[in-house]
């Protein structure tokens, strides 16, 4: 298929009718509209369902009810509306039920603005909902790429039982790139046999609950749960390295945020000064690993956010106490400019000598 | 050389690049001519909006017209009353960045009296990159739809085929093709063919309508 030129929102949508989603529940929050409205137009077609629910919490216990059957669920929201999924979205994991979460973030807290924003790193790697759940989250920095992961999140959602998010700021959900949907490489995936969709009298009654009175049964549940994190953490974790060799500053970013780095760490390359970039494509599991390949000439990292500064915490995790670790953030909708983030490079970089 | 009628609504789906045409069409058109105003009657988007770059187009001599509610951080389909001034002062050249699709056109209906046959332009921007819009049936569907919402006519076709920093020659004239054959079975004529500057000295000589250069305002060079 030749490439088009889709809106992000819309990108994600198709991706996901790719994947063979069939089912959306949501309720309307701007930046991410044209998604669900995308899929109203689009799931009627191939026989889908598409419900706007009366609220972000009756839409995500939707995706409950629907993930219980088997089939392949999507909700979508924007920061405050993930918010209110919270709840739901432990129970999906207490539950393990696959499912696949859009979050096209902006300002916040609390309302906040409409413009992009990178403030839901905490919410989505740490969860704002109960209990030791986790769950995988992707971070596209371009529409190509958020086409494929949203391809790839349904299959990672079937094969763990895990719900996934995809994470875009508001940019990722609005801007416009070319797009083309590639046949996705299918893995082999372990029968639903836990759906309850009828015992037809051949089987016993299938419970999907996340409730268990029980401690001992709960704990049990619990380190089942959490040898299933660990695997995702050590097959799933995503990450890519630009211009590391020789790098004296390196640079941590993701989603839209890592594009502009980008473009600062090559205009800091023709004025002859060596950064690099480590950008994280799944928040969690987050790519600790990635920093032990950070060069000798390294003397700095810099975490560069659309926030007030988060995933610096992972920064400094995975540093372990090697490097002064430093922060360039905006927050509340405006983007840092490529000219900002060189000048704080920099001023590092004159500090680090 | 823009001789276009007074009044210049642009149309067309969403996401086609209306908004970067109004902006390049009314900073040649403020080169040329002393009254220029543009409107941005957007209630579709929340981003990309031309009233991001009013400074911009300030400086270039254009009038930016849109929403009541300051700033970029409002997603109210609010348009401002002063959209009529420049509507009504003969000697103002408007231009009308409509938002998409026949929804975003709803905001033209106010104006109808201002559709004058001879008095106003109504260009349709066709991007044959954009899925509704790359078969012949998807485009006329798209100019049916938003004549039936606006009450006024095409006047004319823009080719805007592209696929941003992706595009090639080639991806022009594929769009002309397109636009050629709905401009057969409708009879409205190709008016421009917006390009990349950066492609301008490529082209072939057998480009329909006026040429007119693009650069991308909208779009930060990290995009």
């Amino acid at each position: 298929m030749d490439k088009v030129l889709m809106k992000g929102n819309e990108a994600i949508g198709a991706a996901a009718i790719k994947a063979g989603c069939k089912h959306f529940f949501g309720y309307p929050i701007t930046p991410q509209n044209e998604l669900p409205e995308f899929m109203s137009r689009e799931l009627p077609k191939i026989d889908g369902v598409f419900v706007q629910a009366e609220s972000e919490v009756a839409a995500i216990n939707m995706i409950y009810g629907a993930a219980g059957t088997g089939a392949r669920v999507m909700t979508s929201s924007s920061s405050p509306g993930i918010a209110l999924k919270q709840e739901g979205i432990s129970y999906l994991a207490g539950a393990e039920l696959p499912c696949v979460i859009v979050n096209i973030s902006r300002g916040g807290p609390g309302l906040g603005g409409i413009q992009p924003s990178q403030a839901d790193y905490y919410q989505s790697t740490r969860g704002g909902g109960n209990g030791d759940y986790r769950h995988l989250v992707y971070a596209p920095a371009t529409l190509q790429e958020a086409v494929d992961l949203t391809i790839e999140a349904f299959d990672i959602a079937d094969y763990y039982r895990n719900p996934v998010i995809v994470l875009g700021d508001g940019m990722i959900g609005q801007m416009m790139e070319p797009v083309e949907f590639k046949e996705p490489k299918k893995r082999d995936l372990p029968d639903k046999d836990w759906t309850t969709t009828g015992t037809k009298r051949n089987r016993k009654p299938n419970i999907i609950n996340s409730l268990a009175l029980d401690p001992a049964e709960l704990e049990k549940h619990n380190i089942k749960l959490d040898k299933k994190y660990k695997t995702i953490e050590e097959k799933e974790v995503r990450h890519e390295m630009y211009k590391m060799d020789n790098a004296e500053v390196v640079l941590v970013a993701y989603g839209t945020t890592s594009r502009i780095v980008k473009n600062a760490i090559d205009a800091l390359e023709e004025e002859g000064i060596s950064v690099g970039l480590i950008r994280p494509i799944t928040l969690w599991p987050f790519p600790y690993k990635a920093f032990a390949e950070i060069p000798n000439t390294c003397k700095a990292l810099l975490s560069v956010e659309m926030s007030m500064g988060q995933m610096i915490d992972d920064v400094k995790i995975a540093n372990e106490g090697k490097l002064p670790v430093h922060f360039y953030g905006r927050s509340g909708g405006m983007i840092p400019t490529p000219e900002a983030i060189m000048e704080k490079v920099k001023e590092i970089w004159g500090g680090a000598k | 050389m823009l001789k276009d009628n007074r009044i210049r609504v642009i149309i067309g789906h969403y996401g086609s690049g209306k908004t970067e045409f109004s902006i390049n069409y009314a900073i040649k058109l403020a080169k040329e001519e002393k009254n220029v105003a543009l409107a941005d009657l957007d209630v579709v988007n929340p981003y990309f909006r031309s009233r991001e770059k009013h400074g911009l187009l300030k400086e270039h001599g254009v009038k930016v017209v849109s929403s009541y509610v300051k700033g970029s951080g409002s997603d109210l389909p609010a348009v401002s009353g002063d959209v009529l001034g420049p509507l009504q002062d003969k000697s103002c050249n408007v231009v009308l960045d409509v938002g998409g699709d026949s929804m975003g056109a709803r905001t033209l209906g106010r104006y109808k009296d201002y559709f004058i046959e001879g008095e106003y332009d109504m260009f349709c921007v066709v991007n044959g990159n954009r899925i509704e819009t790359q078969t012949l049936e998807g485009v006329i569907n798209h100019i049916t739809s938003i004549e039936g919402t606006t009450r006024a006519r095409v006047t004319g076709l823009i080719n805007n085929t592209h696929l941003l920093r992706a595009t090639t020659v080639d991806q022009i004239l594929k769009g002309q093709e397109l636009c050629r054959r709905v401009s057969q079975a409708t009879k409205i004529p190709i008016k421009y063919t917006a390009v990349v500057e950066s492609l301008i000295h490529q082209l072939p000589e057998n480009i329909e309508g006026t040429i007119m250069p693009i650069k991308m305002i909208m779009r930060e060079a990290w995009m």
